[in-house]
Protein backbone atom coordinates (compact mmCIF):
# COMPACT_ATOMS: atom_id res chain seq x y z
CA UNK A 1 0.00 0.00 0.00
CA UNK A 2 1.29 3.44 -1.27
CA UNK A 3 1.90 5.99 1.78
CA UNK A 4 2.14 10.07 1.23
CA UNK A 5 3.93 11.33 3.44
CA UNK A 6 4.21 15.29 3.91
CA UNK A 7 7.53 17.30 4.74
CA UNK A 8 6.55 20.07 6.21
CA UNK A 9 7.28 22.74 8.90
CA UNK A 10 5.37 25.96 8.84
CA UNK A 11 8.86 28.03 9.38
CA UNK A 12 10.82 28.63 6.05
CA UNK A 13 14.16 27.40 5.55
CA UNK A 14 14.62 24.50 8.59
CA UNK A 15 15.64 21.86 6.35
CA UNK A 16 12.07 20.74 4.61
CA UNK A 17 13.92 20.05 0.93
CA UNK A 18 16.83 18.56 2.56
CA UNK A 19 14.83 16.17 4.58
CA UNK A 20 12.90 15.14 1.79
CA UNK A 21 15.94 14.36 -0.40
CA UNK A 22 17.82 12.70 2.34
CA UNK A 23 14.29 10.13 3.19
CA UNK A 24 13.59 9.57 -0.10
CA UNK A 25 16.65 8.54 -1.26
CA UNK A 26 17.68 6.74 2.06
CA UNK A 27 13.67 4.85 1.46
CA UNK A 28 14.54 3.73 -2.40
CA UNK A 29 18.01 2.68 -0.91
CA UNK A 30 15.89 0.56 1.46
CA UNK A 31 13.95 -0.87 -1.48
CA UNK A 32 11.25 0.85 -1.70
CA UNK A 33 10.12 2.78 -4.77
CA UNK A 34 10.02 6.14 -4.19
CA UNK A 35 8.87 9.43 -5.47
CA UNK A 36 9.59 12.87 -4.26
CA UNK A 37 7.16 15.92 -5.38
CA UNK A 38 8.20 19.27 -5.24
CA UNK A 39 5.18 21.58 -3.80
CA UNK A 40 7.36 24.49 -3.80
CA UNK A 41 5.38 26.32 -7.18
CA UNK A 42 7.58 29.40 -8.27
CA UNK A 43 10.54 28.82 -5.57
CA UNK A 44 11.44 25.24 -6.45
CA UNK A 45 14.67 24.00 -4.48
CA UNK A 46 14.15 19.66 -4.98
CA UNK A 47 15.46 19.54 -8.12
CA UNK A 48 18.79 21.54 -7.10
CA UNK A 49 18.91 19.24 -4.06
CA UNK A 50 18.39 15.83 -6.28
CA UNK A 51 20.80 17.04 -8.89
CA UNK A 52 18.24 16.96 -11.52
CA UNK A 53 17.83 20.33 -12.68
CA UNK A 54 18.96 20.12 -16.15
CA UNK A 55 16.47 17.18 -16.89
CA UNK A 56 13.66 19.32 -15.77
CA UNK A 57 11.09 19.77 -19.32
CA UNK A 58 7.34 19.23 -17.54
CA UNK A 59 6.29 20.04 -13.57
CA UNK A 60 3.51 19.06 -11.17
CA UNK A 61 1.56 22.00 -12.35
CA UNK A 62 2.00 20.92 -15.97
CA UNK A 63 0.33 17.24 -14.93
CA UNK A 64 -2.45 18.94 -12.73
CA UNK A 65 -3.40 21.21 -15.55
CA UNK A 66 -3.30 18.17 -17.78
CA UNK A 67 -0.85 19.97 -20.44
CA UNK A 68 2.04 17.04 -19.78
CA UNK A 69 1.26 13.10 -18.61
CA UNK A 70 2.68 12.29 -15.13
CA UNK A 71 5.09 9.75 -16.91
CA UNK A 72 6.86 13.13 -19.39
CA UNK A 73 7.35 14.47 -16.09
CA UNK A 74 8.85 12.00 -13.61
CA UNK A 75 12.43 12.53 -13.49
CA UNK A 76 14.59 9.20 -12.77
CA UNK A 77 17.26 9.25 -10.81
CA UNK A 78 20.61 9.11 -12.30
CA UNK A 79 22.21 7.09 -9.09
CA UNK A 80 18.91 4.89 -7.76
CA UNK A 81 16.68 3.65 -10.26
CA UNK A 82 13.88 3.29 -7.90
CA UNK A 83 13.55 7.40 -7.14
CA UNK A 84 12.40 9.56 -9.25
CA UNK A 85 11.36 13.04 -8.80
CA UNK A 86 7.93 15.38 -9.50
CA UNK A 87 9.07 18.57 -10.03
CA UNK A 88 7.51 21.73 -9.37
CA UNK A 89 7.09 24.92 -11.99
CA UNK A 90 9.56 27.62 -11.11
CA UNK A 91 7.68 30.07 -13.13
CA UNK A 92 4.20 29.99 -11.93
CA UNK A 93 2.54 30.89 -8.48
CA UNK A 94 0.88 28.71 -6.06
CA UNK A 95 -2.66 29.61 -7.26
CA UNK A 96 -1.94 27.66 -10.14
CA UNK A 97 -2.19 24.67 -7.87
CA UNK A 98 -6.08 23.23 -7.86
CA UNK A 99 -7.47 21.12 -4.83
CA UNK A 100 -8.70 18.79 -7.90
CA UNK A 101 -5.68 18.89 -9.45
CA UNK A 102 -3.52 17.66 -6.69
CA UNK A 103 -5.75 14.93 -5.32
CA UNK A 104 -5.94 13.37 -8.92
CA UNK A 105 -2.19 13.27 -9.28
CA UNK A 106 -1.53 12.05 -5.49
CA UNK A 107 -3.60 9.42 -6.71
CA UNK A 108 -2.42 8.41 -9.42
CA UNK A 109 1.22 8.39 -7.66
CA UNK A 110 0.00 6.12 -5.36
CA UNK A 111 -0.74 3.71 -7.68
CA UNK A 112 2.82 3.72 -9.19
CA UNK A 113 5.02 3.94 -6.09
CA UNK A 114 5.19 2.52 -2.54
CA UNK A 115 6.41 6.11 -1.01
CA UNK A 116 4.92 9.31 -2.28
CA UNK A 117 6.69 12.27 -0.15
CA UNK A 118 5.84 15.68 -0.53
CA UNK A 119 8.18 18.67 -0.07
CA UNK A 120 5.39 21.30 1.68
CA UNK A 121 6.78 24.87 0.40
CA UNK A 122 6.67 27.31 4.22
CA UNK A 123 3.99 29.04 5.29
CA UNK A 124 0.40 28.14 5.66
CA UNK A 125 -1.31 29.60 2.11
CA UNK A 126 -2.34 27.48 -0.39
CA UNK A 127 0.94 25.58 -1.54
CA UNK A 128 1.61 24.20 2.25
CA UNK A 129 -2.42 23.61 2.85
CA UNK A 130 -2.20 21.20 -0.65
CA UNK A 131 1.18 19.71 0.32
CA UNK A 132 -0.57 18.01 3.23
CA UNK A 133 -4.10 17.46 2.17
CA UNK A 134 -3.84 14.04 1.04
CA UNK A 135 -1.39 12.73 3.31
CA UNK A 136 -1.14 9.66 5.40
CA UNK A 137 1.75 11.13 7.24
CA UNK A 138 3.03 13.49 8.38
CA UNK A 139 7.07 14.57 9.12
CA UNK A 140 7.06 18.29 10.52
CA UNK A 141 10.90 19.52 10.53
CA UNK A 142 11.18 21.64 13.28
CA UNK A 143 14.86 23.25 14.45
CA UNK A 144 15.43 23.60 18.02
CA UNK A 145 14.57 27.21 18.32
CA UNK A 146 11.05 29.06 19.98
CA UNK A 147 10.22 30.59 16.64
CA UNK A 148 10.41 26.78 14.96
CA UNK A 149 8.59 25.05 17.57
CA UNK A 150 5.50 27.32 17.50
CA UNK A 151 5.40 27.27 14.39
CA UNK A 152 5.32 23.00 13.97
CA UNK A 153 2.75 23.27 16.68
CA UNK A 154 0.73 25.73 14.44
CA UNK A 155 1.40 23.22 11.35
CA UNK A 156 0.26 20.33 13.64
CA UNK A 157 -3.16 21.88 14.28
CA UNK A 158 -3.42 21.98 11.07
CA UNK A 159 -2.87 18.26 10.10
CA UNK A 160 -5.43 17.40 12.27
CA UNK A 161 -7.99 19.64 11.08
CA UNK A 162 -7.44 20.63 7.27
CA UNK A 163 -6.36 17.53 5.80
CA UNK A 164 -8.71 14.83 4.11
CA UNK A 165 -7.95 12.23 6.78
CA UNK A 166 -8.68 14.52 9.60
CA UNK A 167 -12.09 15.74 8.12
CA UNK A 168 -12.94 11.71 7.22
CA UNK A 169 -12.43 11.50 11.56
CA UNK A 170 -9.10 9.90 10.97
CA UNK A 171 -5.86 11.18 12.10
CA UNK A 172 -2.72 12.07 9.98
CA UNK A 173 0.02 10.04 11.33
CA UNK A 174 2.57 12.89 12.93
CA UNK A 175 6.52 12.51 13.63
CA UNK A 176 8.58 15.21 14.85
CA UNK A 177 12.15 15.33 13.07
CA UNK A 178 14.49 18.08 14.52
CA UNK A 179 17.28 18.98 12.34
CA UNK A 180 20.05 21.49 12.34
CA UNK A 181 20.33 20.06 16.17
CA UNK A 182 23.85 21.92 17.22
CA UNK A 183 25.58 19.59 20.09
CA UNK A 184 27.97 22.08 21.27
CA UNK A 185 24.97 25.23 21.64
CA UNK A 186 22.95 22.57 23.03
CA UNK A 187 25.38 21.79 25.87
CA UNK A 188 26.00 25.44 26.43
CA UNK A 189 21.89 25.88 26.47
CA UNK A 190 21.71 28.18 23.72
CA UNK A 191 18.71 26.06 21.68
CA UNK A 192 15.55 24.81 22.95
CA UNK A 193 16.26 21.32 24.57
CA UNK A 194 15.26 17.89 22.80
CA UNK A 195 12.74 17.29 25.72
CA UNK A 196 11.40 20.90 26.20
CA UNK A 197 10.54 20.27 22.17
CA UNK A 198 8.60 17.05 22.76
CA UNK A 199 6.80 18.42 25.21
CA UNK A 200 5.49 21.51 23.80
CA UNK A 201 4.70 19.63 20.43
CA UNK A 202 3.21 16.36 22.17
CA UNK A 203 4.39 13.91 19.51
CA UNK A 204 6.41 11.28 18.87
CA UNK A 205 10.09 11.98 17.52
CA UNK A 206 11.36 10.27 14.34
CA UNK A 207 15.18 11.63 14.40
CA UNK A 208 17.38 14.59 15.51
CA UNK A 209 19.76 15.47 12.67
CA UNK A 210 22.84 17.47 13.79
CA UNK A 211 24.20 20.61 12.04
CA UNK A 212 26.87 19.48 9.73
CA UNK A 213 28.61 20.69 6.91
CA UNK A 214 28.29 17.54 4.98
CA UNK A 215 24.90 19.20 4.11
CA UNK A 216 25.93 22.01 2.43
CA UNK A 217 28.76 19.83 0.24
CA UNK A 218 25.53 17.63 -0.74
CA UNK A 219 23.78 20.25 -1.30
CA UNK A 220 26.39 21.96 -3.80
CA UNK A 221 27.17 18.31 -5.66
CA UNK A 222 23.26 17.80 -6.04
CA UNK A 223 23.03 14.60 -4.48
CA UNK A 224 20.86 13.97 -1.19
CA UNK A 225 23.41 13.84 2.05
CA UNK A 226 22.56 9.61 2.38
CA UNK A 227 23.62 9.38 -0.80
CA UNK A 228 26.87 11.60 -1.23
CA UNK A 229 28.03 10.45 1.96
CA UNK A 230 26.22 8.08 3.81
CA UNK A 231 29.14 7.67 6.51
CA UNK A 232 28.51 11.01 7.77
CA UNK A 233 26.48 12.10 10.94
CA UNK A 234 23.63 14.23 9.12
CA UNK A 235 23.43 10.53 6.43
CA UNK A 236 23.48 8.21 9.15
CA UNK A 237 20.80 9.84 11.17
CA UNK A 238 18.64 10.35 8.19
CA UNK A 239 18.82 6.55 7.45
CA UNK A 240 17.65 5.49 10.81
CA UNK A 241 14.78 8.14 10.85
CA UNK A 242 13.81 6.50 7.41
CA UNK A 243 13.74 3.21 8.70
CA UNK A 244 11.73 3.94 11.52
CA UNK A 245 9.28 5.86 9.13
CA UNK A 246 9.41 1.66 7.61
CA UNK A 247 8.07 0.45 10.98
CA UNK A 248 11.56 -0.60 12.44
CA UNK A 249 12.45 0.41 15.96
CA UNK A 250 15.59 1.94 16.06
CA UNK A 251 17.34 3.18 19.27
CA UNK A 252 17.19 7.05 19.31
CA UNK A 253 20.81 8.55 20.08
CA UNK A 254 20.89 12.46 20.58
CA UNK A 255 24.42 13.51 18.53
CA UNK A 256 27.18 14.94 21.77
CA UNK A 257 30.24 16.41 20.95
CA UNK A 258 32.86 13.80 20.61
CA UNK A 259 35.48 16.25 22.42
CA UNK A 260 38.56 14.60 22.79
CA UNK A 261 40.71 15.24 25.80
CA UNK A 262 42.87 17.43 24.47
CA UNK A 263 39.80 19.58 23.23
CA UNK A 264 38.56 19.84 26.42
CA UNK A 265 41.94 20.79 28.33
CA UNK A 266 41.96 23.40 25.82
CA UNK A 267 38.90 24.47 26.11
CA UNK A 268 39.14 25.51 29.61
CA UNK A 269 42.34 26.64 29.38
CA UNK A 270 40.85 29.21 27.34
CA UNK A 271 38.00 29.68 29.29
CA UNK B 1 5.22 34.25 50.82
CA UNK B 2 4.92 35.35 47.42
CA UNK B 3 1.79 33.27 47.66
CA UNK B 4 -0.19 35.78 46.06
CA UNK B 5 1.26 38.29 43.65
CA UNK B 6 -0.79 41.34 43.73
CA UNK B 7 -1.23 43.63 40.78
CA UNK B 8 -0.04 47.02 40.30
CA UNK B 9 -0.82 47.58 36.64
CA UNK B 10 -4.34 47.23 36.25
CA UNK B 11 -4.68 50.32 34.32
CA UNK B 12 -6.69 49.49 31.00
CA UNK B 13 -10.10 47.13 30.95
CA UNK B 14 -11.21 45.79 27.23
CA UNK B 15 -14.33 43.94 27.21
CA UNK B 16 -16.79 43.45 24.39
CA UNK B 17 -20.66 42.51 25.08
CA UNK B 18 -23.71 41.57 23.08
CA UNK B 19 -27.29 42.32 23.34
CA UNK B 20 -30.01 40.82 21.37
CA UNK B 21 -32.09 43.96 20.32
CA UNK B 22 -35.56 44.56 19.11
CA UNK B 23 -35.51 45.93 15.87
CA UNK B 24 -38.43 48.00 15.04
CA UNK B 25 -39.40 48.10 11.32
CA UNK B 26 -41.57 51.37 11.13
CA UNK B 27 -44.04 51.55 8.04
CA UNK B 28 -45.89 54.71 6.70
CA UNK B 29 -48.33 55.95 7.54
CA UNK B 30 -45.77 56.52 10.85
CA UNK B 31 -49.31 56.89 12.80
CA UNK B 32 -50.97 54.03 11.79
CA UNK B 33 -47.73 52.10 12.92
CA UNK B 34 -47.53 53.50 16.40
CA UNK B 35 -51.18 53.19 17.24
CA UNK B 36 -49.94 49.14 16.07
CA UNK B 37 -47.05 49.99 19.11
CA UNK B 38 -49.98 50.91 21.84
CA UNK B 39 -52.22 48.34 21.15
CA UNK B 40 -48.63 45.88 22.07
CA UNK B 41 -48.27 47.94 25.15
CA UNK B 42 -52.02 48.31 26.59
CA UNK B 43 -51.72 44.45 26.16
CA UNK B 44 -48.60 44.47 27.97
CA UNK B 45 -47.12 47.54 29.79
CA UNK B 46 -43.36 47.42 29.96
CA UNK B 47 -43.05 44.79 27.53
CA UNK B 48 -40.11 46.84 26.21
CA UNK B 49 -38.59 48.58 28.98
CA UNK B 50 -35.36 47.60 29.97
CA UNK B 51 -34.88 45.80 26.27
CA UNK B 52 -32.69 47.09 23.52
CA UNK B 53 -34.47 48.45 21.43
CA UNK B 54 -32.81 49.68 17.36
CA UNK B 55 -35.02 51.21 14.70
CA UNK B 56 -34.49 50.54 11.39
CA UNK B 57 -35.37 52.76 8.92
CA UNK B 58 -34.49 50.95 5.92
CA UNK B 59 -38.28 50.44 5.04
CA UNK B 60 -39.34 54.31 4.93
CA UNK B 61 -38.01 57.37 3.42
CA UNK B 62 -38.07 59.71 6.05
CA UNK B 63 -36.75 63.61 6.86
CA UNK B 64 -35.05 64.43 9.59
CA UNK B 65 -37.70 66.06 11.13
CA UNK B 66 -39.77 63.17 10.58
CA UNK B 67 -37.10 60.74 12.62
CA UNK B 68 -36.94 63.06 14.88
CA UNK B 69 -40.40 63.26 15.47
CA UNK B 70 -40.38 59.01 15.47
CA UNK B 71 -37.97 58.80 17.73
CA UNK B 72 -39.40 61.40 20.22
CA UNK B 73 -43.18 59.85 20.53
CA UNK B 74 -41.43 56.18 21.06
CA UNK B 75 -39.77 57.96 24.07
CA UNK B 76 -43.21 59.54 24.90
CA UNK B 77 -44.44 55.85 25.29
CA UNK B 78 -41.57 54.98 27.61
CA UNK B 79 -39.55 53.46 25.04
CA UNK B 80 -35.54 54.30 24.31
CA UNK B 81 -34.31 53.54 20.95
CA UNK B 82 -30.27 52.45 21.45
CA UNK B 83 -29.24 52.71 17.89
CA UNK B 84 -30.72 53.85 14.23
CA UNK B 85 -29.85 51.33 11.31
CA UNK B 86 -30.78 51.99 7.55
CA UNK B 87 -30.86 55.61 7.65
CA UNK B 88 -28.34 58.06 5.56
CA UNK B 89 -25.62 59.68 8.04
CA UNK B 90 -26.50 63.62 7.06
CA UNK B 91 -30.07 62.71 8.34
CA UNK B 92 -29.05 61.49 11.79
CA UNK B 93 -28.21 64.39 14.33
CA UNK B 94 -26.02 64.56 17.87
CA UNK B 95 -29.61 64.20 19.40
CA UNK B 96 -30.61 61.05 17.91
CA UNK B 97 -29.37 57.70 18.87
CA UNK B 98 -26.15 56.76 16.48
CA UNK B 99 -26.19 55.07 13.34
CA UNK B 100 -25.42 51.31 14.01
CA UNK B 101 -24.06 48.84 11.29
CA UNK B 102 -23.15 45.08 11.09
CA UNK B 103 -26.26 43.97 13.26
CA UNK B 104 -26.83 39.75 12.38
CA UNK B 105 -30.57 38.54 12.55
CA UNK B 106 -31.38 36.18 15.24
CA UNK B 107 -34.32 34.47 16.69
CA UNK B 108 -35.36 35.78 20.10
CA UNK B 109 -37.35 33.91 22.50
CA UNK B 110 -41.14 35.32 22.97
CA UNK B 111 -41.20 36.57 26.16
CA UNK B 112 -44.44 38.24 25.70
CA UNK B 113 -47.46 37.54 28.25
CA UNK B 114 -49.24 35.35 25.82
CA UNK B 115 -53.03 34.14 26.56
CA UNK B 116 -52.63 30.24 26.54
CA UNK B 117 -51.39 29.18 29.58
CA UNK B 118 -47.70 28.21 30.70
CA UNK B 119 -45.84 24.94 29.53
CA UNK B 120 -46.41 23.11 32.44
CA UNK B 121 -42.66 21.41 32.53
CA UNK B 122 -40.32 23.91 33.46
CA UNK B 123 -37.11 22.37 32.01
CA UNK B 124 -34.33 23.89 34.04
CA UNK B 125 -31.35 24.99 32.08
CA UNK B 126 -28.39 21.89 31.44
CA UNK B 127 -25.30 23.35 32.65
CA UNK B 128 -22.51 23.56 29.98
CA UNK B 129 -18.91 22.64 29.49
CA UNK B 130 -16.70 22.25 26.64
CA UNK B 131 -13.72 19.24 26.90
CA UNK B 132 -11.13 19.17 24.80
CA UNK B 133 -9.10 15.63 25.06
CA UNK B 134 -6.44 16.50 22.45
CA UNK B 135 -3.78 19.58 22.36
CA UNK B 136 -4.52 23.28 21.34
CA UNK B 137 -2.54 24.28 19.18
CA UNK B 138 -0.52 27.37 18.16
CA UNK B 139 -3.13 29.71 16.02
CA UNK B 140 -6.29 28.08 17.40
CA UNK B 141 -8.82 29.71 18.93
CA UNK B 142 -11.36 27.69 20.85
CA UNK B 143 -14.46 30.29 21.88
CA UNK B 144 -16.99 28.71 24.12
CA UNK B 145 -19.36 31.85 25.51
CA UNK B 146 -21.80 28.90 27.14
CA UNK B 147 -19.87 28.17 30.09
CA UNK B 148 -16.80 26.09 31.36
CA UNK B 149 -13.74 24.95 28.82
CA UNK B 150 -11.80 21.73 30.14
CA UNK B 151 -8.61 20.80 27.95
CA UNK B 152 -6.62 17.63 29.01
CA UNK B 153 -3.55 18.53 27.23
CA UNK B 154 -1.25 21.68 26.60
CA UNK B 155 -2.12 25.67 25.04
CA UNK B 156 0.36 26.27 23.17
CA UNK B 157 2.10 29.42 22.26
CA UNK B 158 -0.37 31.66 19.82
CA UNK B 159 -3.62 29.56 20.93
CA UNK B 160 -6.17 30.93 23.11
CA UNK B 161 -9.17 29.84 25.15
CA UNK B 162 -12.23 31.70 25.58
CA UNK B 163 -14.93 30.85 27.74
CA UNK B 164 -17.69 32.10 29.23
CA UNK B 165 -17.33 30.00 32.66
CA UNK B 166 -14.28 29.51 34.22
CA UNK B 167 -11.52 27.51 32.31
CA UNK B 168 -9.25 24.32 33.27
CA UNK B 169 -5.75 23.38 31.51
CA UNK B 170 -4.50 19.86 32.93
CA UNK B 171 -1.34 20.52 30.60
CA UNK B 172 0.59 24.01 30.33
CA UNK B 173 -0.99 26.91 29.46
CA UNK B 174 1.12 28.54 27.18
CA UNK B 175 -1.22 30.71 24.95
CA UNK B 176 -4.28 32.79 26.42
CA UNK B 177 -6.71 32.24 28.45
CA UNK B 178 -10.11 34.35 28.51
CA UNK B 179 -12.26 33.05 31.36
CA UNK B 180 -15.88 35.15 32.37
CA UNK B 181 -16.01 36.58 29.13
CA UNK B 182 -19.74 37.70 29.49
CA UNK B 183 -18.90 39.52 32.50
CA UNK B 184 -18.79 36.72 34.52
CA UNK B 185 -16.59 37.74 37.10
CA UNK B 186 -16.67 34.46 39.28
CA UNK B 187 -15.13 32.83 36.56
CA UNK B 188 -11.46 31.27 37.57
CA UNK B 189 -8.73 29.50 35.54
CA UNK B 190 -6.95 26.98 36.73
CA UNK B 191 -3.89 25.68 34.78
CA UNK B 192 -1.10 22.50 36.03
CA UNK B 193 1.66 24.59 34.68
CA UNK B 194 1.75 28.70 33.47
CA UNK B 195 3.67 29.72 30.92
CA UNK B 196 0.65 31.83 29.70
CA UNK B 197 1.06 35.04 27.46
CA UNK B 198 -1.94 36.60 28.64
CA UNK B 199 -4.84 35.74 31.51
CA UNK B 200 -8.26 37.78 31.24
CA UNK B 201 -11.38 37.65 33.81
CA UNK B 202 -14.29 38.92 32.83
CA UNK B 203 -12.27 41.67 30.92
CA UNK B 204 -9.32 42.29 33.46
CA UNK B 205 -6.12 40.89 32.38
CA UNK B 206 -2.78 40.06 32.97
CA UNK B 207 0.21 39.76 30.44
CA UNK B 208 3.70 37.89 30.69
CA UNK B 209 5.43 40.46 32.01
CA UNK B 210 2.43 40.95 34.74
CA UNK B 211 3.00 37.59 36.08
CA UNK B 212 5.20 36.98 38.71
CA UNK B 213 8.40 35.15 37.98
CA UNK B 214 8.33 32.85 41.31
CA UNK B 215 4.71 31.42 40.26
CA UNK B 216 5.75 30.38 36.62
CA UNK B 217 5.96 26.80 35.78
CA UNK B 218 3.76 26.27 38.77
CA UNK B 219 0.41 25.19 38.81
CA UNK B 220 -1.92 27.48 39.47
CA UNK B 221 -5.10 29.10 39.62
CA UNK B 222 -6.22 33.05 38.83
CA UNK B 223 -9.41 34.69 40.04
CA UNK B 224 -10.93 38.17 40.40
CA UNK B 225 -11.20 40.06 43.95
CA UNK B 226 -12.77 43.08 42.95
CA UNK B 227 -10.47 45.26 39.99
CA UNK B 228 -7.88 42.84 40.72
CA UNK B 229 -6.86 39.52 39.24
CA UNK B 230 -5.37 37.27 41.84
CA UNK B 231 -2.81 34.39 40.84
CA UNK B 232 -1.53 31.88 43.63
CA UNK B 233 0.04 28.80 42.95
CA UNK B 234 -1.90 25.15 43.71
CA UNK B 235 0.80 23.47 45.55
N1 LIG C 1 21.54 19.51 9.21
C1 LIG C 1 21.95 20.62 8.58
N2 LIG C 1 23.18 21.12 8.81
C2 LIG C 1 23.58 22.25 8.20
N3 LIG C 1 22.86 22.94 7.32
C3 LIG C 1 21.61 22.50 7.05
C4 LIG C 1 21.08 21.33 7.66
N4 LIG C 1 19.84 21.13 7.19
C5 LIG C 1 19.59 22.13 6.33
N5 LIG C 1 20.65 22.96 6.23
C6 LIG C 1 20.77 24.16 5.39
O1 LIG C 1 19.70 25.03 5.69
C7 LIG C 1 19.25 25.70 4.53
C8 LIG C 1 17.76 25.47 4.34
O2 LIG C 1 17.51 24.10 4.11
P1 LIG C 1 16.31 23.63 3.21
O3 LIG C 1 16.32 24.31 1.90
O4 LIG C 1 16.29 22.15 3.23
O5 LIG C 1 15.11 24.20 4.08
P2 LIG C 1 13.57 24.31 3.68
O6 LIG C 1 12.83 24.11 4.95
O7 LIG C 1 13.26 23.43 2.55
O8 LIG C 1 13.50 25.83 3.22
P3 LIG C 1 12.24 26.54 2.51
O9 LIG C 1 11.27 26.82 3.60
O10 LIG C 1 12.83 27.78 1.93
O11 LIG C 1 11.72 25.57 1.49
C9 LIG C 1 20.06 25.16 3.39
O12 LIG C 1 21.10 26.05 3.11
C10 LIG C 1 20.61 23.85 3.92
O13 LIG C 1 21.85 23.52 3.33
MG1 LIG D 1 12.30 23.89 0.65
Amino acid sequence: MAKVLVVTSGKGGVGKTTSTAALGAALAQAGGKVVVVDFDVGLRNLDLIMGAERRVVFDLINVTQGVAKLQQALIRDKRLENLWLLPASQTRDKDALTDDGVRRVIADLRTKFDWVICDSPAGIERGAMLAMRYADEAVIVTNPEVSSVRDSDRIIGMLDSKTVKAEKGEQVKKHVLITRYDSSRAARGEMLSIDDILEILATPLLGIIPESQDVLRASNVGAPVTLSNAASAPARAYTDAARRLMGESIAMSVPTERVSFMNRLLGRRAA
Amino acid sequence: MEARAESKRQVLRFRGRSYVAFVFSPVVPIAGWLEEIDVTLARSPGFFVGKPIVLDLSGVDLSQAAIAHLVASLAERGIRVLGIEGASPELITPAMPPLLTGGRVCTVEQSEPADQPPPKSVEMPQPKSLLLETPVRSGQSIVFADGDVTVLGSVGSGAEIVAGGSIHIYGTLRGRAMAGVNGNSAARIYCQKIEAELLAIDGYYRTAEDINESLRHRPIQAWLDGNIMKISPLN
